[in-house]
């Protein structure tokens, strides 16, 4: 077989992944798209490790890591959707602002009663 | 190697059984990874991933690498894309068309996608004109040979990847604890029972909910 075959068709499933990873909104949908580019990556792993008849079998092994590391990467993203769905309310990951920065930059605050106050809880 | 092999075989554009086997079930797992990231179902989304990823396990099979194919249908179809349903479920996703599964920025997400799929074919492409895969010699993927290079030069990493999965397994289980701290004690039982995966929260969460507004009532 023609090694172009297997690496053409990683290199198109990665780019769906791309696309994917970086139009879809639900934060599970993001995940499937991770998924997608792995499998990508794990294809050319064993194309690799097939074509140059490796005695160490390194592409298999590491295409057998990548498949655990990916299981155990998408139970904890889980549980992280999860939680963020709990406190939030909904998965979108355009909703999801709370850590950007103002549009405006903020002016210096004076310190007041409230900011001593955090200060007191921060520090205690 | 290259050279014997060009000879070899009979050139690009005379593909054997093989090749033509690949370039369809390829088709088929490219279509249906297209139709998984661009579906406003979010569960059709799923199941066309279950769809993509069989196409990729049949592939490892046409590359002789059976081991792989098989802990692919078993892991990446059998839990991950479990995993993924369930999520959508606990997550109460819409049943149907879903009017915001794409966020405003796809066009710019596609120019980005197409750029990286034509610059990666065209390097690939490039840099392997004349080279064949050899697949009719010993099996390279078969469980024997896979499992004897994995415990004989890859035992440490495996070990490391089983700490790694309890890490994972405990870390989940930490992440989707639900601690109410203003519950009474009958309904803190329950949540206990329920903080012992995911999976049970799913089912316990009706309990729990109705046990809470017993409490309130009372």
């Amino acid at each position: 077989m023609h090694l172009a075959y297997p690496v053409v068709l990683a290199a198109l499933l990665f780019s769906v992944g791309v696309y994917g990873v970086l139009a879809r909104r639900n934060a599970i949908l993001v995940l499937m798209s991770v998924e997608l580019m792995l499998n990508a990556v794990n294809l050319n792993l064993v194309a690799f490790d097939v074509w140059l008849r490796d005695t160490l079998h390194a592409g298999q092994a590491l295409t057998l890591f990548t498949i655990t590391i990916a299981a155990a990467e998408i139970g904890l993203g889980l549980a992280i959707v999860l939680l963020v769905y709990r406190h939030r309310g909904s998965s979108d990951i355009d909703r999801l602002t709370a850590l950007a920065d103002p549009e405006r930059p903020e002016r210096p605050t004076q310190p007041g009663p409230a900011a001593d106050d955090e200060k007191a809880e921060a520090t205690a | 190697m290259n050279l014997s092999a060009a000879a070899h075989h009979p050139g690009f554009l005379s593909p054997t059984g093989v090749e033509i086997t690949f370039v369809l079930v390829g088709l088929a797992t490219l279509g249906a990874a297209v139709i998984t990231v661009t579906t406003r179902q979010l569960v059709h989304a799923a199941l066309w991933l279950v769809v993509a990823l069989g196409g990729l396990a049949v592939e490892y099979l046409l590359l002789t690498a059976e081991f792989i194919a098989w802990v692919q249908v078993l892991i990446y179809v059998g839990s991950v894309v479990v995993l993924l349903l369930f999520g959508l479920m606990l997550t109460k996703a819409p049943i149907g068309r879903s009017p915001d599964a794409d966020s405003g920025n796809r066009w710019v997400a596609l120019a980005v996608a197409v750029a990286s799929a034509a610059t990666l074919v065209w390097v690939v492409v490039d840099a392997f004109r004349s080279t064949w895969v050899e697949l009719h010699g010993a099996a390279q993927g078969s469980s024997r040979a896979t499992g004897e290079s994995l415990f004989r030069h890859w035992v440490l990493p495996f070990e490391a990847l089983s700490v790694l999965l309890l890490a994972a397994l405990v870390g989940a289980i930490v992440l989707s604890r639900r601690d109410d701290t203003a519950t009474p004690p009958a309904t803190a039982a329950t949540d206990t029972v329920s903080a012992a995966d995911t999976v049970s929260t799913a089912v316990t969460e009706p309990a729990a909910a109705s046990a809470g507004t017993d409490g309130k009532e009372k």
